[in-house]
């Protein structure tokens, strides 16, 4: 479960003011919205990559505001992947895993089996095509069963055929982890093949459309 | 490269502008060779004063080099990535030693150990009451390489932090990791070819280095003698071939590295 409440964030110019949302446990939010709106912004508060001024931030009726991002046990895909390119996949995937010192117990290959990247685990991030980079960014993202997983922008990069392709991935993953996730994205037919709930940040509030 | 019809002229004007540099540094490097013989060559290197600078040399600038990566990385980390008050004063401090006359380096090195006071005696006769000689002894010369050496190696570190996304940083914090563990797993691996180039310019820059030296480390024969220090030595007395052969040393040592370093991947080419 992520539940914000009356969350207040200013970088220099650019503010946001009593954001509040719920997406409860299990469900799969997707949150849309206008680019440089604050979406990014706000997945970033979550995460704990960006210090905001008032309000609070729970996952599973915890109060994460104040624990350093590590502890937050949230899954974060960035827009852009951010994969580590001096990391083979198998190395990405396991990053995690190794950091927090949770024993691999064939883990990796596990995920790599359902992400369809078993193939890739030898490679590096460099020679990757974008479908096969979103998979293993996923992959590095849920490796250490988060409690929650965010996701910016994850198909924005992406051709028609492989964001489909993507969008049955994404479908697989919340069958099979049952992972709490908002996904921040603008393409309505994201929205529509994969939320639970559709809630839109417009003119600096949140608000749910149906 | 073959041109779109029409822009050919373009190219050749870039070529003979830029080819003219080039043919200068073909003709410096020939000039050397051309003015001495295999004996001469054999004679300089043989000699133990040309031995003892060339081994100074190599390890005073890898020494050098070293400590200017050790203060390269944190330094070029926190200008490309974070904005702090005084960040502008420190760009401008970091600009100093590039942009100072060699001269005023040394004199400056020389000024702080001989006259800043510490409990009624200089820094130098501190250090020396401790048994470590600095002014006119070798670890002046390493100290007067550094001193301008770590100003080009901070540059080429704070480039190469710049070209790394700070996402991974974050991602990489998410994942687990402290900030420590942030930079040591993820950064500087990344940045490693960025701090080979790094070492590389800093050891080049201090191979080349004279003036500081000069002023603050002195060029005693067989003490403080690097083979910058070598090739003006060797004019001093008047034998041009010697300082032409230590010259063409100095081209070739450096020739060596650049391309160790090249095959490596350090610089990119």
């Amino acid at each position: 479960m992520i539940e914000v409440s009356g969350l207040h964030i200013r970088a220099g110019v650019f503010r946001l003011d009593d954001i509040s949302f719920r997406v409860n446990s299990g469900a799969y939010a997707v949150l849309m919205g206008k680019s440089g709106g604050g979406k990014t912004t706000i997945l970033e508060a979550i995460c704990g990559l960006r210090a905001f001024e008032s309000g609070s931030i729970r996952l599973d009726e915890r109060e994460i505001s104040a624990l350093p991002p590590a502890a937050r046990m949230v899954g974060y895909v960035p827009q852009d992947l951010a994969l580590f390119s001096h990391l083979t996949v198998r190395e990405n995937l396991g990053f995690a895993l190794n950091v927090r010192r949770i024993p691999e117990n064939g883990r990796i290959d596990e995920l790599a089996g359902w992400l369809g990247i078993a193939p890739l685990l030898d490679r590096y991030p460099a020679g990757l095509s974008g479908g096969e980079a979103q998979r293993v960014a996923l992959g590095r993202a849920l490796a250490f069963q988060p409690s929650v997983l965010l996701l910016d922008e994850p198909l924005s990069a992406l051709d028609e055929a492989t964001r489909i392709e993507m969008h049955g991935v994404l479908h697989a993953v919340r069958e099979r982890t049952r992972v709490t996730t908002l996904h921040v994205t603008h393409h309505r037919e994201d929205a529509k093949a994969l939320a639970d709930v559709v809630m839109e940040l417009r003119d600096g509030k949140i608000v749910p459309v149906s | 490269m073959k041109a779109v019809p029409g822009e050919r002229s373009f190219y050749v004007a870039l070529a003979v502008i830029g080819g003219a540099y080039a043919l200068l540094v073909v003709l410096m490097i020939l000039a050397n060779v051309a003015y001495t013989t295999p004996g001469q060559l054999t004679a300089a290197l043989g000699s133990p004063e040309i031995q003892a600078s060339m081994r100074l040399t190599l390890w005073s600038c890898l020494v050098a080099a070293a400590l200017s990566l050790i203060v390269a990385v944190p330094l070029g980390y926190l200008l490309a990535r974070t904005n702090f008050r005084g960040k502008a004063l420190l760009e401008a401090l970091m600009d100093i030693p590039v942009v100072l006359p060699p001269l005023v380096v040394g004199l400056s090195l020389l000024i702080i150990f001989n006259h800043f006071r510490i409990g009624g005696t200089s820094l130098e006769q501190w250090l020396n009451a401790r048994g470590l000689r600095v002014t006119f002894a070798v670890a002046g010369v390493v100290l007067a390489q550094f001193s301008v050496a770590a100003a080009f190696a901070v540059r080429t570190m704070r480039g190469t932090f710049e070209q790394i996304p700070s996402r991974v940083d974050d991602v990489a914090l998410t994942l687990g990791c402290t900030r420590w563990q942030a930079f040591r797993l993820v950064t500087l691996p990344l940045a490693r070819r960025g701090m080979l180039a790094a070492f590389t310019v800093a050891w080049a820059r201090s191979l080349g280095e004279f003036g500081p030296l000069l002023i603050f480390a002195g060029t005693t024969r067989g003490r403080t003698e690097v083979l910058s220090s070598s090739v003006f030595l060797e004019l001093s007395v008047g034998r041009l071939e010697g300082a032409v052969a230590v010259s063409l040393l100095m081209i070739f040592i450096a020739i060596i590295v650049l391309m160790l370093v090249r095959s490596s991947g350090g610089i990119r080419s």
